[in-house]
């Protein structure tokens, strides 16, 4: 009985779970209860993984209203495998949060920080699991404005602006976004997915049919963070309290790409996207660009949150890359880099967090020897930092292998040749803080500081952990992410 | 292009007058609440496309009465009961947007763009 | 024992491991950790025998591990030329630990837990690369070899060692990534396999008009350079700056392991990638084969110029690796052979020089050739050494080293570069020139200053050195059994 209702459920429950938090005045039931909401997402979306894998996709009607009248929630390999590691990672982030946030963070808004935290959550699930085109605005404003207001709670001053800054970019995005989605149901007059791209198969080329792509690809651009649309990124991520940042990093702009790539491929069709308007040139060239523009931003940065910030950036380049491609191998790559980079993301922003908490500071030249002193976070820095390199055995490296050789077969000799290259840039701006942390003479106040606890350590290793695992156990990635992008490419699911 | 089709189009034209003033005023301004209003303007152009995009020629507001002809057509509910929703959204925008504009208000004691940045350089 | 050949594999390959599991659960006790790692250093051997007779009796021993990626398994598949870098390796592992006991002991290093544990994991590294099935497992074991000798490497923390460090992993890293990494995306998208093939996987392509001669040429050279390890000119700059390591490091890892990797590398691709056939039929080895000859003239004359003993031998080594590539790029039986037997002769002649730079120092603490005069007679038997590996490295008899320039110079002969031939004599000239001057001065100059203080280092670095000076006088006569064993693996299977 239960079981039939997860699809919605999986929504329901932290949504519903966000305002009861606020009634929970005590801090610490406020956290526990938000843990176990999160830890409760994640294993409805195992379970929903599970049931597709079995089973293959299904739908759920909400308040059973027949399609297309109704909206549906559609749970297919692609959904279930992004919900699967958006809600993992959310459940372990929150997991390591307590320290970190009473340390960033008045203990008096702790009850305001879990609601969001929680909505955001039930906003990313949202766009992942729905079926109706108008839901995944209504649902992308529900993550956005939630993330607006954690990245707000930052410990600097400067925290407001950047939310600001990222409230307006958003907006516009999301605005964008909302304009293409009103064209297409005016073209078509339904906002399911499955329904609509039936209607415009008929359609191909009508003038709104075009402005209604151009809308929503920018308006997502501006949500996925696309060079040269990711200037409210870095502010963002950097001033963000650390919790905030790991979590948001890990996931925000992933949800985003999931997003832009289901509307691509299941609405407008590659066919449209790409071979009609050549969109794949585009996404190629400025993916690229992107990468390599951000990768040199990150070597010159002094302040580690922000490196990480613009090595994001360069990464979600990789991501639409593979999406750029519209093949197997290609698509694949895109899918499992999301996957990938979720955690190898996630895992360096709490390793940053940790250090955060210890030394109160993130500028590299405050990390001076903190091997010496905290050697378990420095080296799972290593570890992350050599996934974000993409060398063997890590998870970093099987993104990266799909698509160099999904590049290859298509005959983008120069495209491999220029992502190689680029993930040099990444060997740089890693090993520079390796060298800081390890050939330093420690600092007076690294000297002093103590490794970070356990209850901070544990969740950082199970992410840092999970880098290796998936480095060498490729069959619960690769494998869902190719039948995803199979099903997208319209194979056989 | 006559003029009766241009005029016909009225709305559409509003639309795009506005959005493109909203965007303007987003880019070009440094003040925060300003850009707050911009972005207010920008939004309510797209409420505006849609409500349009909801009217049927000859429709009257879908409401079925039971002396109503049979070909009656009816206006589009659906796109307005949407723009209900964006309109939420918008709202609850437009309270962050200024809820954060009071604690940078407090942090800063200015609201003008170029002001803080100076600030920030300066500490 | 009886144990069936891919079981022995998965053995050899899983010492290693315990090995690095003990060393961290006994890390307090430096006795016990170093005598379990000594220990299970000759079980390895032992394996690695074991396997390697089944080998050269033909055996072809293989084991999947499974599939990384659909399509690129980690597999292994042990023949000849890698059975005989196992054996190098896993050999000169336990006169490592020796003498890596006795030098870290002496010296009173810091972290010789974490040392030895990434020791076992660069030998695990060797060992997986040495029985690697496909390029694909080739790759993962050579990036996992320069990720666990970085912190061998910057052992000391020091600021030098950082710097070294970042040459170090900065070349290895880019060439692997760039370059090594990009052919091998291509072999796959024009062969659709990256098995090992006696003949090679490339033959049908090109046939069949898959890929032409100038791409064929290219593709060799994104081998050829991003197999950084081999250190071919312009990318060796890595080598000496890993000298800044501690000398069992410098010996094993870069007088063997690392290096080892590397031109082994480029000889198994050269072979079992390409196919010898389709290389020479195709000449596109040809600007390789000068490639090579110019790096062992100008490695030579760079060694020379070095009074610091260590960097001398590490252009040497930059030189002789360079035969080796040399070899796999005249790509004709002999001189393939011939590259093969070099590894060997030049591994045991190189990590005894190193050795005897070790003791030096730890008895010493001298570095500088210039310094050295009458060293011989306070160190008779680390001299006498030097002396002995020096023969072999030249290629002069009684030393190993004479029968691979051999067979490498009859390759040159039997494609007609006598211009090469004329390289690896005038090399062998210079070879005299920057090593026989060392132990003379040793021996024969009288001390500057005051009589020396010192004497012989530490019983557990003499041992290994003279171990292994033995064994390039007598790998001189057992290289008849040596060419046997690796003579199959210029056959093609019909």
């Amino acid at each position: 009985m239960i079981e039939q209702h997860l699809p919605v459920l999986i929504v329901v429950v932290p949504l519903i779970a966000a305002p009861l938090c606020v009634f929970l005045f005590n801090r610490t039931l406020v956290y526990l209860f938000a843990l176990a909401t999160c830890w409760a997402t994640f294993g409805m979306s195992l379970f929903l993984l599970a049931k597709v894998l079995e089973s293959g996709p299904f739908s759920y009607e909400l308040g059973n209203w027949p399609v297309p009248y109704g909206i549906e929630y559609v749970v297919d390999y692609f959904s279930a495998f992004v919900m699967s590691f958006v809600s993992g990672i959310g459940a372990v982030v929150l997991t390591y949060a307590p320290k970190s946030l009473n340390d960033e963070i008045d203990p008096s808004r702790h009850y305001l920080v879990h609601p969001m935290y929680l909505l955001c959550l039930t906003g990313m699930l949202g766009i992942c699991i729905t079926g109706d085109l108008f839901n995944v605005f209504v649902f992308l404003e529900i993550s956005s404005l939630s993330s607006y207001a954690l990245i707000s709670l930052g410990r600097s001053r400067r925290a407001p602006l950047a939310a600001f800054q990222y409230l307006v970019m958003g907006t516009i995005g999301a605005t964008f976004l909302l304009i293409g989605i009103g064209l297409l149901y005016q073209l078509t007059g339904t906002l399911n997915m499955v329904d609509m791209a039936q209607q415009l198969a008929d359609d191909h080329g009508s003038r709104t049919m075009l402005v209604a792509f151009a809308f929503v690809t920018v308006g997502l651009c501006i949500k996925m963070a696309v060079f040269p649309l990711h200037t409210w990124l870095p502010n963002a991520y950097t001033y963000a309290p650390s919790v905030v940042t790991a979590f948001i990093a890990a996931t925000a702009t992933k949800v985003s790409v999931y997003a832009f790539v289901r509307i691509v491929y299941d609405i407008f069709t590659p066919q449209f996207a790409f071979d009609v308007h050549g969109l794949d040139l585009f996404l190629t060239v400025f993916s690229l660009i992107g990468i390599f523009v951000a990768s040199a931003a990150a070597i010159y940065q002094g302040n580690l949150k922000r490196l990480l910030a613009y090595s994001s950036i360069a990464q979600v380049g990789y991501m639409l890359l593979g999406v750029s491609m519209n093949n197997q191998d290609g698509l694949t790559g895109g899918i499992v880099h999301m996957f990938n980079h979720a955690i190898i993301k996630g895992g360096l922003f709490l390793v940053v967090g940790c250090f955060a908490l210890r030394l109160h500071s993130v500028r590299l030249e405050d990390l001076r020897g903190a091997a010496k002193t905290m050697p378990l976070t420095a080296f799972a820095w290593v570890l992350g930092g050599l996934g974000l390199i993409g060398v063997p055995l890590t998870a970093g490296f099987i993104s990266k292998w799909l698509l160099l050789t999904a590049a290859l077969d298509n005959g983008f000799y120069l495209v491999a040749g220029l992502m190689l290259i680029s993930s040099l840039l990444a060997v740089v701006y890693v090993w520079r803080v390796v060298e800081i942390l390890y050939f330093s003479e420690p600092a007076d106040a690294v000297e002093s500081a103590r490794e970070a606890p356990w209850s901070m350590l544990i969740p950082t290793y199970l992410l840092i952990v999970g880098i290796l695992v998936f480095g060498i156990w490729t069959s619960y990635s690769v494998g869902v992410a190719s039948q995803a992008a199979s099903a997208l490419l319209g194979g056989a699911p | 292009m006559d003029i009766n089709s241009l005029a016909g189009l009225f709305n559409y034209w509003i639309v795009i007058v506005l959005m493109m003033t909203g965007f303007y005023i987003v880019i070009a301004r440094g003040n925060l609440i300003k850009t707050v209003i911009g972005l207010n303007i920008f939004q309510i152009s797209v409420f505006l496309l849609y409500i349009t995009m909801g009217r049927v020629d000859q429709g009257t507001a879908p409401i079925i009465q039971e002396a109503a002809q049979a070909d009656q057509a009816y206006s589009n509910p659906l796109s307005s009961v949407l723009i209900l929703t964006a309109i939420v959204v918008g709202v609850a925008t437009t309270a962050l947007a200024l809820a954060l504009i009071v604690r940078i208000r407090e942090d800063y004691g200015s609201i003008e763009e170029d002001e803080i940045l100076i600030l920030d350089r300066e500490s | 024992m009886t144990l069936t050949p891919a079981l022995l594999i998965v053995v050899s390959l899983a010492l290693p491991f315990l090995v690095l599991v003990l060393i961290g659960l006994f890390g307090k006790l430096p006795n016990l950790r170093d005598g379990l790692t000594l220990v299970l250093s000759s079980v390895l051997f032992y394996v690695v025998c074991c396997l390697a007779d089944h080998v050269f009796q033909g055996g072809r021993p293989e084991l999947v591990l499974g599939n990384l990626l659909p399509g690129f398994s980690i597999g292994f598949k042990v023949e000849p030329l890698g059975m005989v870098f196992a054996l190098v390796a896993s050999g000169l592992w336990i006169a490592t630990t020796v003498y890596a006991i006795g030098y870290m002991r002496a010296h009173h290093e810091k972290h010789q837990t974490r040392f030895f544990a990434c020791f076992a994991i660069a030998i695990f590294a060797a060992l997986a690369a040495a029985f690697s099935a496909n390029l694909f497992t080739l790759f993962v074991a050579y990036e996992l070899m320069t990720i666990s000798t970085y912190p061998l490497v910057t052992h000391h923390g020091t600021e030098k060692a950082k710097l070294g460090g970042r040459t170090y992993l900065g070349i290895l890293l880019f060439t692997s990534i760039a370059f090594f990494m990009l052919a091998i995306g291509w072999t796959w998208s024009v062969a659709h396999t990256l098995e090992f093939q006696p003949g090679g996987i490339l033959q049908g392509s090109y046939e069949s008009g898959g890929i032409q001669q100038w791409q064929l040429m290219l593709l060799l050279a994104l081998f050829a350079f991003g197999i950084g390890k081999a250190a071919l000119m312009p990318f060796h700059r890595w080598l000496p700056a890993a000298m800044v390591a501690p000398t069992p490091v410098s010996a094993l890892l870069h007088a063997v392991a690392v290096v080892k990797v590397g031109v082994f590398s480029i000889l198994k691709v050269a072979v079992y990638v390409f196919g010898m056939d389709l290389i020479r039929e195709t000449s596109i080895g040809e600007w390789l084969a000068y490639a090579a000859g110019a790096t062992i003239l100008l490695a030579s004359l760079v060694a020379m110029t070095k009074d610091n003993l260590k960097a001398r031998l590490a252009y040497s080594t930059v030189s002789q690796l360079a035969y080796i590539t040399l070899g796999a790029a005249l790509a004709t039986p002999a001189s393939v052979v011939g590259g093969g037997m070099h590894i060997v002769m030049h591994a045991v002649g190189k990590i005894t020089l190193f050795f005897c730079a070790g003791a030096i120092y730890v008895a010493t603490h001298k570095t500088d050739i210039s310094d050295m005069r009458g060293l011989g007679r306070a160190m008779p038997l680390t001299m006498g050494a030097f002396f002995i590996a020096s023969i072999s490295i030249i290629g002069l008899p009684p030393g190993g080293g004479v029968w691979s320039k051999w067979f490498l110079a009859l390759g040159t002969v039997e494609t007609h570069h006598l211009f090469l031939l004329a390289v690896l004599m005038i090399s062998s000239l210079l070879n005299i020139a920057y090593l026989i001057p060392i132990p003379i001065r040793g021996f024969m100059k009288p001390v500057t200053g005051d009589p020396p203080t010192f004497k012989e280092a530490p019983m557990m670095c003499v041992v290994p050195l003279c171990c292994t000076a033995v064994g390039t006088i007598v790998l001189f006569f057992l290289a008849n059994g040596l060419y046997e064993v690796l003579l199959p693996i210029t056959e093609v299977a019909k």
